[in-house]
């Protein structure tokens, strides 16, 4: 990191790094005990390591003049690196959950490896971690390819970074400590919160300031959606998280929401945290490496443009879809459901322009491991949309609510769908940017693909048959008009869908480790950086 | 229309031809737009997708007609259906629990000898009690009565406050120790008062009781005597029905060995149940009555 800074940029690096280690000490000092503190040491040890790190380099030889006139990779490399160390965190604990629901038995006598406790941690982990460090990582990557100029400046890429790397930290390591909201993919506690906001305007800033320096005429398709995933994720945090703290030195805090709208301002979070967080950051993905990796033009421009404001129209709106029945007004239940139904169209233009961009290219998706997991991207994520669309229709939403359809239907979107492209592109940009023509061991991603293939498949169609013969166990009444079966029964029925589904997710696991170890071995073997320029030479400092 | 763009000055076309540059795979030109390599084809728009549209904004449309849809300020759009999901709810409820009563109304009143009698009634009634019983009593007394540590075992014939169903229902209904004016109350006192030494040898007593080898002239006999045989017997054989367990039995609750004996001693145990009248109805509080009484029978309901 500090090769590629300048000394002014090393001491501005330092006194960020000062001022964290001195923020983690006032927190650490007024909270004295408990998670807020804990979590004030940690930001106390990042900050000294940082500031050692920028002061013993901090007169380094500077790096070479020419620099503005190279893209800026660095970061992009350090975000992939978490994004692995996220999928081995996120996806270990996923396997350790899922088994622990075939042998609850297997829970040591220990609070922070409760099952309660842990879950956040995989959703966090994946979610936030892994999908958020590969947002990041790659935004960067194609927010300057795409605008043909350099980042709008060398450290607050860092600082967005590394401070959300903190956020994720603070986030599950409060959880194991019993520290959450309750509120699902917002368990974060109220500082974590405030500190996201800062860290999400420096992102949101870099971005629009990066695409002002762009030398092209116009924004590409890929660059709105990232733009999106920014913008509605800052509005959709800060809306959902607003909160009293009990006191400034305590982690607990009480929302500003209560009752049935504030389960409405959490599904409207929570539903748009699939829809800007899981999707659109991901569509931006997808629309920038598989056109670059396939080598073929989009094959609709103007559907390209109609999906996108398709897509943004139509999520806003379908959050109450997830509380179908409930104390949540009937109509506001039927407008989720019409809108979850309308949303379909955009969701499958998106799959179809992707999936018809391949056309004269199928030769490359048959040989080539990499194109073949952003092509079953592309289909996974059709198939999840109209499952989704499926399931927020009223009726369906009656057998499959509460059951593990919904678990099936989310993994069949983050495992075939976010997680495949995710490794389509990291696979595209690791050799890139050590300047390789190709990974270290091109039958590695061979195997990782089918290993991912192979483990979606296990875990997606065992979730559906164990969500379908829970919701009809749930509702089947016998002759007399009682109930078929006990609860427990229903419980007992899961055990092989509970044990395919843990293998399912072992197998995933495998080729994710496969995956971090050939990544690995070809950053370890770079022998340059990538070779593409700006289009034009940079302001200079 | 045609387009009057000349086409020359269409971005990505040649300036002298006007020609833009065409995928040889599909035929299509390109929009001309290139960033970083990527480029875009002029196709156009699919007519599939406008109609796709179209048809769900119709299915919205009705949706949106027949049911409760858009707020108006204080109010919203009632639809032509006039559905209201609470009583929707209410309805489906009535019509579940309408099914029922033809047999389960016949546990209104708890005349057990006459119902046990009924063939053809307990046939019907016994399965669902089954669920009831999974549903509501499983997670403390095991699945099918077997109990569990501190959880009385229901299928044992042993009972504490009297096997007969109508003592069943009074101890589902009320609860035992539980926060209902006409709970049953039980209590083991605690004996930390006692020397530790007599404590030790009255746990050792208590626990030869089961195996016979209990000396009730010995100085720990003596001490049960004076201490214990109030509540669980002179002999420690329980059965005043007051839930006080038999002692001399292999029946346990929280275990007879010397180490739980001096645990119950020191601190004394009064183990909940909670009283069920504001969860479970009337007529269902017989049936699992009935249920659990026949527990302990082979040929019982128990499945």
């Amino acid at each position: 990191m500090t090769a590629t800074l300048t000394v002014s940029e090393r001491q501005i690096g330092l006194l960020l790094s000062v001022l964290l280690a001195l923020m983690g000490l006032v927190m650490a000092a007024v909270a004295r005990h408990g998670a807020m503190s804990v979590h004030g040491v940690m930001a106390v040890g990042l900050g000294l390591v940082l500031a050692f790190r920028f002061g013993g380099a901090l007169y380094d030889p500077a790096p070479p003049a020419d620099r503005l006139r190279h893209y800026y990779d660095a970061p992009t490399r350090f975000g992939i690196v978490m994004t692995l160390v996220w999928a081995m965190i996120g996806m270990g604990v996923g396997v350790w959950v899922a088994a622990l629901l075939y042998w609850p038995e297997a829970t040591p006598l220990w609070p922070a490896t409760s099952f309660g406790r842990l879950r956040p941690v995989h959703t966090t982990g994946i979610i936030f971690g892994f999908g958020g460090n590969a947002l990041i990582a790659t935004s960067f990557h194609v927010l300057q390819r795409t605008s043909r100029a350099r980042l709008a400046d060398s450290v607050s890429p860092w600082v967005v970074l590394v401070g959300y790397n903190l956020f994720c930290a603070w986030a599950v390591t409060g959880y194991l400590m019993g520290a959450t909201q309750s509120k699902e993919y917002a368990e974060a506690e109220w500082y974590a919160d405030l500190w996201l906001v800062v860290i999400w305007v420096t992102y949101f800033a870099l971005y629009l300031r990066t695409l002002a320096r762009r030398n092209e005429p116009h924004i590409y398709v890929a660059n709105w959606y990232y733009l999106a995933f920014i913008l509605v994720v800052a509005m959709l945090h800060i809306v959902n998280n607003l909160a009293l703290p009990v006191r400034l030195t305590v982690a607990e805090s009480f929302p500003v929401w209560s009752g049935v709208q504030d389960a409405m301002v959490q599904w409207w979070y929570g539903h748009n945290a699939v829809a800007f967080f899981l999707t659109a950051g991901f569509l931006g993905m997808l629309y920038y490496f598989l056109p670059v990796r396939s080598g073929r033009p989009i094959w609709s421009y103007r559907l390209s443009i109609v999906s996108f404001w398709g897509i943004t129209f139509f999520y806003i709106w379908v959050g109450s879809h997830h509380l179908h029945y409930t104390a949540l007004p009937y109509w506001a239940q039927t407008l989720g459901m019409t809108f979850s139904v309308m949303l379909l169209v955009p969701s499958w233009a998106s799959a179809g322009n992707a999936i018809a961009t391949l056309n004269g290219a199928w030769h490359k998706v048959r040989d080539d491991a990499t194109l073949r997991f952003m092509f079953v991207a592309a289909v996974f994520y059709g198939l999840s949309t109209f499952e989704g669309s499926f399931l927020a229709i009223r009726p369906v939403n009656s057998l499959s609510h509460y059951t593990d359809w919904t678990v099936g239907h989310v993994h069949s979107g983050t495992l075939g769908w976010v997680a495949m492209i995710v490794f389509g592109a990291i696979y595209t940009l690791v050799p890139q940017l050590g300047g390789k023509a190709e990974m270290a061991s091109p039958r590695a991603v061979e195997w990782h693909f089918w290993l991912a293939v192979a483990g979606t498949l296990i875990y997606v169609v065992s979730m559906w048959n164990a969500g379908i013969t829970q919701g009809l166990m749930w509702r089947a009444y016998d002759e007399n008009g009682a109930l078929s079966y006990s609860f427990v029964q229903s419980v007992e029925a899961m055990a092989p869908y509970y044990l395919l589904r843990t293998i399912g997710g072992g197998l995933f696991l495998t080729g994710a480790v496969v995956c971090a170890w050939n990544c690995r071995a070809t950053m370890r073997g770079a022998t340059g950086e990538a070779t593409d320029r700006p289009l034009a030479a940079q302001p200079a400092e | 229309m045609p387009s009057q763009t000349d086409p020359r000055q269409l971005a990505g076309a040649d300036p002298h031809t006007g020609n833009r540059k065409i995928d040889p795979a599909t035929g299509y030109d390109t929009t001309g737009h290139d960033w970083g390599g990527i480029t875009e084809l002029n196709t156009a728009f699919p007519k599939i997708v406008i109609w796709a549209l179209a048809l769900t904004f119709l299915y919205s449309v009705v949706a949106w007609v027949l049911l409760p849809a858009w707020p108006t300020g204080g109010d919203y759009t009632r639809g032509l259906l006039r559905l209201d999901q609470g009583e929707q709810a209410v309805d489906g409820f009535r019509d579940l629990s309408d099914g029922r009563q033809g047999w389960l109304s016949r546990f209104e009143d708890g005349d057990f000898d006459a119902l046990r009698s009924d063939a053809a009634l307990m046939a019907a009634a016994m399965p669902a009690a089954a669920r009831l019983f999974a549903d509501n009593c499983a997670a403390c007394h095991g699945t099918s009565g077997q109990g569990g540590p501190g959880f009385p075992v229901l299928s044992d014939g042993t009972w504490l406050w009297s096997g007969d169903p109508a003592e069943i229902a009074l101890t589902i209904r009320h609860g035992i120790n539980a926060d209902d004016p006409d709970t049953r109350y039980a209590e083991m006192p605690a004996f930390d008062w006692m020397e530790r030494s007599e404590r030790t040898a009255l746990a050792q007593f208590v626990a030869d009781l089961p195996l016979g080898s209990a000396d009730p002239e010995s100085p720990a006999g003596v001490l049960f005597a004076e201490n214990c045989s109030a509540c669980h017997g002179e002999t420690g054989a329980g059965g005043l029905e007051i839930g006080a367990p038999s002692l001399t039995d292999r029946a346990v609750i929280y275990g007879q060995d010397p180490a739980t004996v001096m645990e119950t001693l020191r601190h004394g145990r009064s183990g909940v149940m909670p009283a069920w009248s504001a969860r479970l109805s009337a007529p269902e509080v017989n049936l699992l009555a009935l249920y659990v009484a026949e527990l302990d029978r082979p040929a019982g309901g128990a499945q």
